[in-house]
């Protein structure tokens, strides 16, 4: 089972953040922190699973953003890896070549289009349009920070 | 797809967050919102009607405010409009700001809920679809109540689009994630479970990931969908790679729905249905034949989906453990995989394999990896697979490999990452354990690991060592030769020094008659460590130094100097300083015999399971269980490899070094055994034994307790005063022993029985109860062949029970002869309602050792019950009377046990109320009366038992004239069913 979801730049920076377990705010910071940093940490020679604490961390990194999933210990490793890439893929014909601009510009394409994929590689013809294209980088960050427990449709 | 619109057309808010992003200091943004608050606040109060592009503007902005961390506490209601809006933009940023910003204001909810509840009619499935994210990002117990009914309505509807089928199963598996109770399934199970043959791949999956989550809480109801997701996986399987379209990834068909269900077939055993079976075993077979394909594509994304499905085949296959072939094949899969060049299939590779290697028709497969796997160990760059590779190794050990086995994992060690090797230390020392053929190897094995990582050995691992050395004769002298020698090397550590101190203590003479271990060469050795090492090896090295006294009477000169010395006898730590000092005192005044007797060798230790095996389990969490139980298939070594023997589980034990150890056979006294914090570690390790029958046993622990003043109930007195432990006050007795309620339950409803058993004691319980009066007798039975002595059950009463409840009680027999039963009679007088029940405190000595044992004596309110007949009228009256809200107890619980209308009479009945037929207009309901009865006063009591067979649970409301009273006699019913 998925437990959460994170884009993380290079310099830490959380880009997207999404939990499907309540974990609370000040909780999250630290473990994004810690997160971003054991991936950080590894050599491409290393492979993109990490035991961490009590689940596990999935990771691939695209230029200078990584996206992190973790999840428990009954997940098959192999199917999320691929379909962080298939997220990637989708955010990239859709933005037609996504970049971390993209990215920290438009949650919530993001959002819908993280729904949207999760279940299957599912074509995005009916994605919403972006509420607010302007929206800046932190903005981005506090989205997801200020979903106080709330969390979005359940995955698996 | 749409291009992606710029601003929407809001112009207005693109200019706002420019502003903002150009603001130059905190200050000025904080001013920029202000004013931008305030104006919108204006506008929203206006007179003039705003237009929902304007409102939605506006409620973007002060979303946007928020997302910034400010507190917006208005323009909830202009969002609530924007819900009802037809244009899709502006639903959409109501939604929104609905699912960032909800609160649990009454008055809005409702509001909400009907804007989602209109948008859930609307057949429109775009609308429908963002009415159930919404009610999906909130989760909350209030929407639940509100639409679980609905949703299970919208996902099996024959016209709900394809898309909110999808949605609605997401939507139904988050609420029943949040809140089980609120989504009742019955109805709707069967034709949830036929989703998995819809068209639509898209509500496949979401169905699959329902299911999946809703069988593990009945796997029964919905084990229609194995043949469904059998034959479903099997079309997918054995679809061309371009059938599926959309949901081809790569040229795989759709790789996630088909891991997704073969994990569901994991929720399940091996299909029964021979014709399914087979079918699921062709697609196995299938994904495995795929694998050996050429691939279709060299996108390494055809490859990872492609071995994503393989994977979890395999694991269904391991699973199911019942097919060799698979197993085999499965294995010789992963075989491949172990030299691929990718790192992560490496990785997984060697995780599969190592719940392979626990099957045993796939064991001998996974033992032909061997040499791959300790290349592996030793070529891998990345830690995590090298750690999967030890692990691996670790499982696929046995006793023809172990040797091979054990010496890799030591040369590993040398080199292996400081996170992990403690647990790999673990590791070998219970391999080394397990499959030693001749001790001297275990041995040998046991001092390299502590030559090479001295810092990882931890306790269990040495104690162990100890216990095995002490325990067996013929490896005896062997360890001490090699501990000598191994103690000869400049520097060694101080766990090192620990088990040469401790063995050569023991055994030292085996090796004295050899001129180069000659005593005083021994004592030298040992005593050239001992400035250097820490509190607690000292004290056991002065242990050490006066065995030498006994075994070797010509050292004692100088061994008594050195206790002489003013370092020890004034030494600054208290436990060295008494040990100096005793142990100087001992050998001046007692005679040889005297010597000989308290340091007699030590006697064997009881055996048990491996303690290095329980921290093992401890460390590695559940997960581990499956590679470390691999008991059957190591039935026969048991009685070499020390023991698989069960643990007494009755009795908690206090200390947690002791525990660790595992030595104890015994409970431990009640008074804490270690006087002095440094000298933990080592009455741990002398007082293992004490709990054996044999009187002199434990002579060093007698000894000091002797002379130790602050002990006033000294553990192990072999020559205290015999006296003390006579009569425990009752302040003094311990807690109730942690299964004290659960034992108190199975006697709520019956009145005798046995009330308590362990390897020792058979506690009986006989009793009657007649008003408020009551007769028990309790037999206790020594099971054991030796005498109890001072044995003596009280019976306390914690709190205010005392003014409750009256027991009288007899005395009984100080002895207890082995195989012996003595019977105590208790005369019990309800004085008025109480709450906790007494506690039983049994105490007496076993073999010299104290044991103690509290446990709850089984007299609860309902015992005082009187059965009441009455009609059908009179009860509803009575009800009706007891109608006070704080006069009614109601529980709503799940059955722990089979609903038989027959038990559950018998255990109304057992309770102690009538059961009245003919009352209650439901014919499966049960309903009670009956007068509680104590000296004081008299409670009537009403019940009402209404099962519910379908939803396993049952309601029971209780109606008593005392508030607690109906509160209790819930409780304890309530347990029962």
């Amino acid at each position: 089972m998925i437990k959460f979801f994170l884009m993380v730049n290079k310099q830490g920076q959380t880009r997207l953040s999404k939990y499907y377990e309540h974990v609370d705010i000040n909780k999250r910071t630290l473990l994004e922190t810690e997160v971003i940093k054991s991936c950080l940490s590894r050599s491409n020679e290393q492979c993109s699973f990490i035991e961490y604490k009590d689940f596990k961390l999935i990771y691939r990194q695209y230029a200078a953003l990584f996206i992190v999933v973790g999840v428990n210990d009954t997940e098959n490793e192999m199917a999320i890896y691929e379909f962080i890439h298939n997220f990637v893929e989708v955010l990239d014909e859709y933005f037609s070549r996504v970049s971390e601009l993209d990215v920290s510009f438009s949650t919530t394409v993001l959002h819908s289009t993280r729904h949207r994929v999760k279940p299957e590689a599912e074509p995005i013809d009916e994605l919403p349009k972006t509420c607010s294209a302007g929206e800046p980088q932190e903005a981005c960050c506090l989205t997801d920070d200020s979903f106080r427990g709330s969390v979005s449709t359940p995955i698996c | 797809m749409p291009a992606v619109s710029k601003g929407d057309g809001m112009r207005g808010l693109a200019v706002f967050i420019s502003d903002i992003r150009n603001c130059k200091s905190k200050e000025a943004e904080i001013k920029r919102i202000n004013k931008e608050l305030a104006n919108i606040r204006s506008k929203f109060k206006g007179d003039k009607a705003l237009d929902g592009y304007s409102k939605k503007k506006y409620v973007c902005k002060l979303l946007f405010i928020f997302l910034l961390g400010h507190d917006i506490d208005f323009g909830h209601m202009e969002a609530v409009n924007l819900l009802s809006s037809n244009k899709y933009t502006e639903k959409q940023i109501g939604y929104l700001f609905i699912s960032v910003l909800v609160n649990s204001n009454s008055e809005l909810i409702r509001l909400i809920n009907n804007a989602i509840k209109n948008d859930l009619a609307s057949r429109n499935p775009t609308f429908m679809c963002l009415a159930l994210h919404c009610i999906a990002n909130v989760g909350s117990r209030e929407m639940g109540e509100a639409f679980a009914a609905d949703i299970p309505r919208i996902l099996v509807a024959g016209d709900s689009m394809d898309s909110v089928k999808q949605s609605a199963a997401l939507c139904l598996l988050r609420l029943y994630k949040a809140s089980p109770d609120l989504v009742p399934m019955g109805e709707w199970t069967a034709r949830v479970v036929h989703l998995l043959n819809d068209q639509h791949m898209g509500v496949v999956t979401a169905a699959v990931s329902l299911i999946t989550c809703l069988c593990k809480k009945n796997p029964d109801d919905f084990k229609t969908c194995i043949s469904l997701a059998v034959s479903r996986l099997s079309r997918i399987v054995s679809s061309a790679s371009t059938d599926l379209q959309d949901y081809t990834y790569y040229f795989v068909p759709a790789p996630w729905l088909s891991v997704k269900l073969l994990r569901l077939l994991q929720c399940y055993p091996p299909p029964e249905d021979a014709a399914v079976k087979g079918r699921l075993v062709e697609c196995l077979e299938t994904v495995l034949n795929k694998a050996q394909e050429p691939p279709k594509s060299k996108k390494v994304q055809h490859s990872n989906a492609k071995n994503a499905i393989l994977f979890e085949t395999i694991s269904l296959i391991i699973h199911y453990d019942s097919e060799p072939n698979l197993l085999v094949r499965a294995c010789n899969q992963l075989g491949q995989f172990l030299q691929h060049r990718e790192t992560n299939l490496r990785y997984l590779a060697l995780e599969s394999m190592c719940t392979l290697a626990s099957s045993e028709f796939s064991h001998e497969a996974v033992k032909t990896h061997i040499d791959t796997v300790i290349n592996a160990l030793k070529t891998e760059r990345d830690v995590s697979v090298r750690q999967r590779a030890a692990d691996l190794l670790y499982a696929m050990c046995d006793r023809s490999n172990a040797k091979q086995i054990v010496s890799e994992m030591l040369r590993y060690l040398e080199t292996a990452d400081y996170a992990i090797r403690e647990e790999i230390v673990l590791k070998v020392a219970i391999l080394a354990e397990k499959y030693a053929v001749d001790y001297s190897w275990y041995v040998d094995t046991i001092l390299n690991l502590i030559r090479i990582a001295g810092d990882y050995v931890s306790e269990e691992v040495w104690y162990r060592v100890l216990q095995i050395v002490t325990n067996r004769d013929d490896v005896q002298g062997y360890a001490a030769k090699t501990v000598f020698e191994a103690l000869q090397a400049p520097a060694c550590h101080e766990n090192m020094v620990k088990v040469g101190g401790y063995i050569l203590g023991e055994f030292g003479n085996l090796i004295a008659g050899d001129p180069r271990s000659s005593p005083p060469v021994q004592f030298s050795l040992l005593h050239s460590k001992f400035h250097l090492c820490s509190v607690a090896t000292r004290a056991l090295l002065l242990s050490t130094y006066i065995k030498f006294i006994n075994l070797f009477p010509e050292t004692k000169a100088t061994i008594q100097g050195v206790l002489r010395a003013g370092s020890q006898l004034r030494n600054a730590d208290v436990e060295l300083q008494q040990r100096a000092v005793e142990y100087l005192t001992l050998s001046s005044v007692a005679s040889t015999d005297v010597l000989a007797t308290v340091l007699e060798e030590m006697p064997p230790f009881p055996e048990r399971e491996s303690s290095i095996l329980a921290k093992l389990k401890r460390k590695k969490g559940p997960g581990a269980g499956s590679a470390l139980d691999d008991g059957r298939r190591d039935a026969s070594s048991n009685d070499i490899n020390g023991g698989v023997e069960p643990t007494p589980s009755t009795v908690s034990t206090p200390s947690p070094s002791a525990d660790l150890l595992g030595l104890r056979a015994a409970p431990p006294p009640a008074a804490p055994p270690a006087p002095a914090s440094a000298g933990n570690l080592l009455v741990d390790v002398f007082d293992g034994p004490a709990a054996q029958p044999s009187l002199g046993a434990t002579p060093e622990e007698a000894f000091l307790s002797e002379l130790e003043p602050p002990a006033p109930e000294s553990p192990m007195a072999l020559l205290a005063d015999p006296a003390p432990a006579a009569d425990p006050g009752p302040e003094d007795i311990g807690p109730p022993i942690p299964e004290a309620d659960e034992l108190l339950n199975k006697f709520v409803c019956k009145n005798n029985g046995v009330l308590f058993e362990n390897q020792l004691l058979q506690i009986g319980v006989k009793s009657e109860f007649r008003q408020n009066l009551g007769r028990m007798y309790l037999f206790y039975g020594n099971k054991t062949s030796v005498q109890f002595q001072n044995f003596s059950p009280t019976v306390v009463h914690p709190g205010d029970l005392q003014t409750q409840l009256a027991v009288q009680t007899k005395r009984v027999a100080a002895q207890v002869d082995g195989g012996a039963q003595v019977q105590q009679v208790l005369n019990i007088e309800c004085l008025r309602d109480f709450l906790t029940p007494p506690l039983l405190s049994v105490r007496f000595r076993y073999g010299g050792a104290p044991q103690s044992l509290t446990l709850k004596l089984p007299v609860t309110i309902n015992k005082f019950f009187q059965p009441t007949e009455m009609a059908a009228q009179d009860f509803f009256q009575r009800w009706k009377q007891l109608s006070l809200p704080q006069q009614e107890a109601q529980k709503i619980f799940k059955a722990n046990h089979p609903m038989d209308a027959e038990v559950t009479k018998a255990k109304l009945l057992g309770f102690g109320s009538a059961l009245l037929d003919n009352v209650d207009p439901n014919p499966e309901n049960f309903v009670g009366a009956g007068i509680i009865q104590t000296k004081a006063l008299q409670v009537g009591c009403l019940l009402r038992l209404e099962p519910n067979a379908q939803a396993q649970m049952y309601r029971l409301t209780l109606r008593t004239s005392k508030e607690p009273v109906s509160r209790h006699l819930c409780e304890l019913l309530a347990q029962q069913f």
